[in-house]
């Protein structure tokens, strides 16, 4: 008994490496974005950056931050889970969904400036795609890459992706025997996934929304490289005040947008969690 | 067996993370660096040659923030390394004015502070208010114009330019040489700035020359803004932050930025890309940046000896070699030490540009965080 005692507390003591860093690069971090936020430049506190955040043009900011990230979560979710869906309905072990999940784990962390510069030289004004159509008389270059809709067709990229990642467990979870057993009582398809694939798929299909909502509000390198700063995200407007040439003395500004980034990934992730708890139930 | 390695792993990697947290700070501080931490001035610690000596007992010098391509600071950095056998650490180089302030806050005390600083001017003005910089006058003090130093030395000019207009000519047949012309259908596509306006000192002087351009003065950036709301609205504007690398790709035809960087391009691209630079006639802005020493440099002397380095005749032609305005400029074409093939190199400028003071920065940097995204996105 006491010797198992002193093995848990072994244990724990294992988990210290990871405590500490943990507590080193999100902790401490974490701290000092938060006292900055209601700090003014002398040190005393204030209530100034919260009311600079949230005022114009900062709010503006946390409203297309949301909007591009509500817009590319829905439709990578939707697309992703088509993938899936159609993924697991092929044989286990096939070559279609090793290609798929192999793909979707590289391409789901292909992000950032690298793959702003792979749009840019494929659909940008002079990319390779761009001329090679242009050539074959498509004109494409009036679409632009540097706006809204180029965001959100480079944000998909890697959203689509990573649902698949996340949603996959979830799908290969619903056992065959469940739709042979609502079968054998007389349920249409349609029935089984309205009254049992269905409800069972939503906690986890909602959680993967959030996730990847969160996963495009804190995306930044590859935003800045593509658009420049036309498009107001949050993490850009924080890179302008912390570490740019024009701004002087607003660090404490971008310490509160910072927090109010916190804020919104944190409800979204703690919604994520809470929907995997729920999922987890039945997964097993 | 097992258990116990992962426990003394475990503890020295928090032995570890503890350590490389805190950083090495090191108070490795003499007599010498003390008196060196305070000299105002050369005479200060006893003339020029006490200064080389205390900077080469340290044998190291602390920059940031300086790009090779930038300024001519490449051969800048290598001559001074050359001349007094002291090593130069560059961190950061592709950092902001920002970014250096940051670090000698957050890196005071420490090794690997900076020394020196090459500051934006409000940068430089805060930084001085905030008593981050120290004190120090070059030899040629009385060669900088009064109007671009501190009277107290905390900050003084080093370099300028002006904003220009680069361009591809072999895409662009018809040269534009103006901000007027940069609406012309023609350049549909094709115009850039360097950066985000919010962000990088040079976009957000191209909009203010823009502004000039646009019946706009140092009181009123707002037409410069809505200048280019006009061009992305007619599709010439292209936002891609403009390097030397999407010049070469020819992503960025028409390229809006200051002139020494332009000049640098179209040098280190010759044979690859025909570009050619001009001053717009219609908006004249010119701009300078800042030297400073910081008030907690860790090598205090090489530090002083950087800046009387840079201000001799040799710094200053060296920024020159890099085609950025060296601020000695008069006095050293009044004492014939300028070069005078590399002053011919540079871009022909008629007319004056404004300076706007820091107030009327002030103002022109909320209106582009402000109108900015809004009008141009």
């Amino acid at each position: 008994m006491a010797e198992q005692k002193v093995r848990r507390r072994l244990d724990l003591l294992g988990l210290l490496p990871f405590l500490a860093y943990v507590a080193v690069f999100l902790g401490v971090p974490t701290i000092s974005v938060v006292v900055g936020a209601f700090q003014d430049d002398a040190g005393g506190w204030t209530l100034g950056n919260i009311g600079a955040a949230a005022g114009d043009p900062y709010l503006h900011a946390f409203v297309v931050s949301t909007e591009i990230s509500a817009l590319t979560a829905v439709i990578g979710a939707v697309v992703g889970l088509a993938i899936a869906f159609a993924v697991s309905a092929s044989p286990p072990g096939g070559a279609l969904r090793q290609v798929v999940s192999t793909a979707s784990g590289v391409l789901a962390y292909f992000a950032g400036v690298p793959l702003a510069f792979a749009f840019i030289a494929a659909i940008g004004s002079q990319g390779l795609v761009t001329k090679w159509l242009g050539s074959a008389g498509l004109d494409i270059s009036g679409f632009s890459l540097f706006g809204f809709a180029g965001i959100t067709l480079v944000y998909l990229y890697f959203q689509i992706p990573l649902m698949v990642l996340v949603i996959f467990p979830a799908l290969e979870g619903l056992r065959p025997q469940w739709q042979e057993a609502a079968s054998n009582l007389g349920a249409s398809r349609w029935q089984y996934w309205r009254l049992v694939g269905g409800p069972l798929l939503l906690p986890p299909f909602l959680g993967a929304l959030m996730l990847l909502f969160a996963n495009a509000f804190a995306a930044y390198a590859t935003a800045a490289a593509l658009t420049n700063g036309i498009i107001p995200l949050v993490p850009i407007q924080i890179a302008a005040v912390m570490s740019g040439n024009v701004a002087v003395g607003q660090e404490n500004l971008g310490n509160a947008l910072g927090l109010g980034m916190i804020l919104i990934v944190g409800l979204a992730l703690a919604g994520y969690a809470w929907m995997q708890r729920r999922t987890s139930r039945w997964l097993r | 067996m097992n258990r116990s390695r992962t426990l003394a792993a475990g503890l020295l990697a928090v032995v570890a993370l503890a350590t490389t947290a805190c950083g090495s700070s090191s108070g490795a501080s003499s007599a010498s660096d003390d008196k060196a931490a305070t000299a105002k001035s050369a005479a200060d610690l006893g003339g020029m040659d006490a200064l080389i000596a205390a900077a080469k007992k340290e044998g190291t010098l602390n920059v940031i923030t300086l790009p090779r391509t930038w300024a001519g600071y490449g051969d800048l950095m290598d001559n001074f390394t050359k001349k007094y056998g002291i090593k130069i650490n560059d961190a950061n180089p592709d950092g902001s004015s920002q970014d250096e302030i940051n670090a000698v806050k957050q890196l005071k005390g420490q090794d690997r502070a900076p020394d020196v600083l090459d500051l934006g001017s409000s940068f430089a003005l805060s930084a001085a208010s905030a008593n981050l910089l120290a004190p120090y006058q070059v030899s040629t003090w009385k060669d900088i114009p009064d109007s671009q130093k501190d009277a107290q030395g905390r900050w003084f000019n080093d370099y300028g330019g002006y904003i220009s207009i680069g361009y591809d000519a072999k895409q662009i047949t018809t040269p534009p040489t103006s901000f007027a012309d940069l609406a012309k259908p023609d350049y549909k596509g094709k115009v850039a700035l360097n950066g985000d306006p919010t962000k990088a000192g040079a976009a957000f002087a191209g909009v203010f020359a823009a502004s000039l351009a646009k019946g706009g003065n140092a009181d009123n950036i707002q037409p410069g803004i809505d200048f280019f709301g006009e061009l992305k609205k007619s599709g010439n504007f292209i936002p891609v932050g403009a390097t030397q690398a999407t010049i070469q790709s020819g992503q960025t035809p028409i390229t809006i930025d200051w002139d020494y960087l332009q000049v640098s391009a179209a040098d280190t691209l010759k044979g690859k890309v025909d570009w050619k630079v001009v001053v717009p006639t219609d908006g004249l802005y010119a701009n300078y940046y800042n030297q400073a020493v910081s008030a907690t440099a860790p090598h205090p002397a090489a530090a002083r000896l950087w800046e009387e380095y840079l201000y001799s005749a040799e710094g200053q032609n060296g920024f020159l070699k890099g085609w950025a305005r060296p601020v000695e400029l008069a006095a050293m074409q009044g004492a014939g030490t300028v070069d005078k093939t590399l002053l011919d190199a540079l871009p022909k400028v008629s007319g004056n540009s404004p300076f706007p003071t820091e107030a009327q920065l002030d103002a022109a940097k909320k209106v582009i965080a402000a109108n900015w995204a809004k009008t141009v996105g």
